[in-house]
């Protein structure tokens, strides 16, 4: 992590630019960079940073290169992919981010990328308030709302389709402004998608919200009470944050199937996001198969900093998983606290209409009215308790097991190398064996088994390495996005809570003359 | 557990519903207080100059069962029928107290020391603060009493305060609670059935209207402390819940990284002196409104006691009435009916004449006592919620200033 390694002191000394030092560190570890040359425009320049790769990188081929290979796979996207265009810059800050993703990582761009390395000194000849510029400012200049449930049919097939608009000003859309309607299940497909695509090879794609059948029955079946508003009102939100979340990672927001389910009017529905349906299922056994592998690994772990930020994580879930449960207690009882100053405030005024003493009455009357806004406080309180803090936190445990998962599924990607290498010693035993025997046509098979995996051995290596290397990167910017979030909603909730603070005294400060005047 | 308090040593709980300012020649006041096992022991002292007195200074150590006693003993005496007894102080509890720190001190080793630390805090505050409250209300009836001009002459009510000796009364043993618990069911149809009697008029508008005033009023005010309460113990429970956040944030904080270290760490404290802030509007709503509004409970119904006694000679003074009619008709002796009835008429009308006073005094007495409680209650939550403002102030511009 950034933070234990103390950058030395730039020229500002900006915390963010911890993470143009970790590309520079990369640089130095690595005996081969590539960079994007085009020291042309200053842009672009931006863009060697992000993508510095090191010796064998098949993974990450530059944009300019890709756009000829993956032209087909990406007929809306061809006309942003342009390296040299301007608009590159807000997406991709400091990270790798091609316009393509490895949608298939097996293949091999090696030689290409050869060629194209450049020496690393490049990144450095730019001035360290330019790259924290990119790194810190606005860089994303696409807002994502998620607004308007709306109840769709009835019955069972029912479901709430919400509004998701746009506004952005990335030329890789072909409008500035514009909104489409996605139901649930569609927000799941999505996800669905790119964790298939990336997920096992390294990124940390933000989780979608939980399903909920129980809170999903009640809509459907027309329960107009608050508990289902206040459902779809729960899930409106953490859809609008799932889809931040997910436009604010560089590589994700280059993905054609992101855009699509932004832009396209008419999505093609996933059914394989039921939970009881083949795929459901099939998910199910993944899952349990996985976790049955995750004990049996046993992996040398040659880098510290995995081991430390494994270890890292599963602290960092265990407590944010107490403070989220205390939290909720604390939403629970404020939620009370309201409901029983608003039964108070009913009483009390009953009280003051049977009192006989006049001013005393309208005394009781007026702390009455200060009792049921004071309720009214408390509940929208308890709803800030619920959104800003509670939300934040469940939406980080849920994002760390995605961090998690990210980790476990290089360590898999270890064992296929680990495996590789087995099955290539076994081959050249085979081969040793053959020759022994002197069976001509079985050395000739061996030969080319042997050739065949010590490719796939190399492969397994270049296939590690990439993963390692891309893992670091996004934790680094996983923990930059995390302290910055963190930061702006604990800033958030304290001004809600100054808020009502200030409103009570406002309600007090009324009420005080009121009480004064009972002669 | 052991409890001291010095009630008379510190300020006094300006939290008395009642202001009870009797004249100088007779001051009571509970000077000290213990608390044993089951019982407490309330020392009260007596500074008075009246000649009855043997001394001008002296005390004795009472138990609430005395003060039952003395509550009791007014409330039969026919001669106080047309005054409105102060309510007797309700008995000092503390088992939901003391069963929570028990269930402390089982404990669930999930919390770390400093929670169960601030939890017994909190716990032996809320201890602290129940003892208070009794030893207030066990103190008011008797200022109550010392106040009032018939009353404080009352034999009983000397000796309860001089008599060095333990007055020997015991407890209530079930077969006199079972007692009590029959003659209120008792009265109450005997009420229903005097105003239901035919030919019962009331004749005086005020009473009339007290009653009806009272009736509704003694409801509603019943269901107004209760909600009172349910508020108040809101209250407490988010102060508690603050305790786990504070300890959770402040682990969060030593182990984060440095961006955020010192985030967590000031959130941490922020919510422990939140904590004790919303404590503290916890027990002032208490003290200024649930208790106020507990205390005017039990004075209504004292005030509907002395309504219902003054309907029964009513109704006596009727039945007297008719009886000397049935005795005239007859004639047969009229003489004892006359006197009968004369006795009755000379009752009812003495109940009439006290009640009303003690109806306008209860009714200036409550006008009183309601605005001061009010206005302290506003000022509190003035307070708290400026202090909240602030501390959250600070924590702000801390947490905004730090890159």
């Amino acid at each position: 992590m950034a933070a234990e390694r103390e950058p030395p002191p730039l020229g500002d000394g900006k915390p963010t630019d911890f993470e143009e030092l970790e590309d520079g560190e990369d640089l130095f570890t690595s005996t081969v960079s590539t960079l994007e040359s085009s020291p042309s425009s200053p842009e672009p320049a931006s863009l060697p940073a992000e993508d510095v790769s090191t010796n064998s990188n098949g993974r990450k081929p530059a944009e300019v290169v890709l756009d000829d290979d993956r032209e087909d796979l990406f007929a809306e996207a061809t006309e942003e992919v342009s390296l040299d265009s301007p608009e590159r810059e807000p997406i991709l800050s400091s990270e790798p981010s091609p316009a393509v993703t490895p949608v298939t990582p097996t293949t091999l761009i090696a030689p290409r990328m050869e060629s194209k390395s450049m020496s690393a000194p490049v990144i450095f000849d730019r001035s360290r308030e330019e790259i924290e510029e990119e790194a810190n400012g606005d860089v994303f200049d696409i807002e994502i709302g998620v607004s308007d449930p709306e109840k769709v049919g009835d019955g069972m097939n029912a479901y709430m389709a919400y509004r998701v608009t746009t506004k952005t000003s990335l030329s890789m859309f072909s409008k500035s402004e514009f909104s489409v309607k996605r139901r649930f299940s569609d927000f799941l497909g999505l996800h669905s998608k790119l964790a298939s695509k990336y997920l096992h090879v390294g990124y940390i794609v933000p989780p979608a919200p939980e399903k909920s059948i129980v809170g999903m029955t009640k809509v459907k079946v027309g329960k107009e009470d608050s508990s289902s508003t206040e459902f779809v009102e729960k899930r409106r939100a953490a859809l609008e944050r799932y889809l931040q979340r997910t436009v604010k990672h560089p590589t994700l927001l280059q993905d054609p199937d992101l855009r699509q389910f932004l832009e396209s009017s008419e999505l093609p529905r996933a059914v394989n996001t039921q939970a009881l349906s083949g795929a459901g299922i099939l998910r199910m056994v993944n899952k349990a198969a996985d976790a049955v592998n995750k004990m049996t690994i046993k992996m040398n772990e040659s880098d510290a900093w995995f081991e430390e930020k494994q270890q890292q994580f599963e602290n960092l879930d265990q407590q944010l998983r107490k403070l989220h449960a205390s939290v909720e207690a604390l939403v629970c009882h404020r939620k009370e606290l309201s409901a029983n100053t608003a039964a108070f405030a009913k009483s009390a005024a009953m009280l003051g209409n049977s009192e006989d003493h006049t001013a005393l009455s309208r005394a009781l009357s007026q702390l009455a009215e200060v009792e049921e806004k004071i309720d009214q406080l408390h509940q929208e309180q308890a709803f800030a308790d619920f959104y800003m803090f509670s939300e934040l936190l469940s939406d980080y445990i849920r994002l760390i097991a995605a961090v998690k998962g990210v980790f476990d599924h290089r360590m898999k990607c270890w064992q296929k190398w680990e495996d590789a290498q087995i099955t290539l010693l076994k081959k050249r035993e085979t081969e040793a064996k053959m020759m022994v025997a002197n069976k001509p046509d079985k050395i000739q098979q061996a030969k080319n088994e042997i050739r065949e995996w010590e490719a796939k051995v190399q492969q397994g290596e270049r296939d590690f390495e990439q993963i390692s290397k891309t893992i670091r990167k996004e934790v680094g910017r996983f923990e930059k996005e995390r302290v910055k979030d963190f930061k702006t909603v604990i800033i958030k909730y304290l001004e809600s809570l100054v808020q009502t603070q200030q409103q009570l005294i406002k309600y007090w400060e009324a009420f005080l003359p009121e009480a004064k005047a009972i002669a | 557990m052991e409890g001291r308090q010095e009630a008379g040593k510190e300020n006094k709980p300006s939290s008395r519903p009642v202001d009870a300012q009797g004249d100088s020649s007779l001051q009571v006041e509970i000077s000290d207080a213990v608390s044993e096992r089951d019982k407490v022991k309330f020392t009260v002292q007596t500074k008075s100059c009246l000649p009855h007195f043997a001394q001008t200074e002296f005390c004795v150590v009472r138990q609430h069962e005395e003060f039952i006693w003395l509550h009791d003993a007014y409330v039969e005496n026919e001669e106080y029928a047309g005054l409105i007894i102060p309510p007797a102080p309700p008995r000092p509890d503390f088992e939901a107290s003391r069963e929570k720190l028990q269930k402390l001190g089982e404990g669930d080793s999930s919390i770390t020391r400093e929670e169960f630390a601030k939890m017994k805090q909190e716990l032996e505050a809320e201890y602290l603060a129940i003892f208070k409250k009794t030893v207030a209300m066990h103190e008011v009836f008797l200022q109550r009493l010392a106040a009032h001009p018939t009353l404080r002459r009352d034999h009983n009510f000397f000796v309860f305060l001089e008599y060095g000796q333990d007055l020997s009364v015991r407890g209530k043993n079930r077969k006199e609670l079972l007692g009590g618990f029959l003659r209120n069911i008792v009265k109450s149809a005997d009420e229903a059935l005097i105003t239901s009697m035919s030919g019962l008029k009331e004749v005086d508008d005020f009473f009339e209207h007290e009653r009806t005033f009272l009736l509704e009023y003694h409801t509603r005010i019943r269901d107004a402390c209760l909600r009172a309460d349910r508020v108040m113990h809101s209250h407490k429970c988010l102060a508690d819940d603050y305790i786990p956040i504070s300890a959770a944030l402040s682990s969060l904080g030593t182990q984060e990284v440095n961006q955020l270290k010192t985030s967590f760490l000031k959130l941490a404290e922020l919510f422990e002196r939140l904590r004790k802030l919303e404590g503290r509007v916890a027990s002032d709503e208490d003290l200024k409104l649930s208790d106020m509004l507990r205390y005017y409970l039990r004075d209504s119904q004292a005030a509907k006691d002395l309504l219902y006694r003054r309907l029964r000679a009513l109704a006596d003074y009727e039945n007297a009435n008719k009886a000397l009619d049935k005795a005239r008709t007859r004639n047969r002796e009229v003489r004892t009916a006359e006197s009968h009835q004369q006795l009755c008429c000379q009752r009812f009308e003495r109940l009439s004449d006290s009640a009303k006073q003690e109806l306008l005094d209860f009714k200036s007495r409550r006008v009183s006592s309601f605005r001061k409680n009010l206005i302290e209650l506003a000022e509190l939550e003035l307070k708290h919620a400026k202090a909240s403002t602030l501390l959250l102030r600070n924590t702000l511009v801390a947490l905004k200033g730090e890159p």
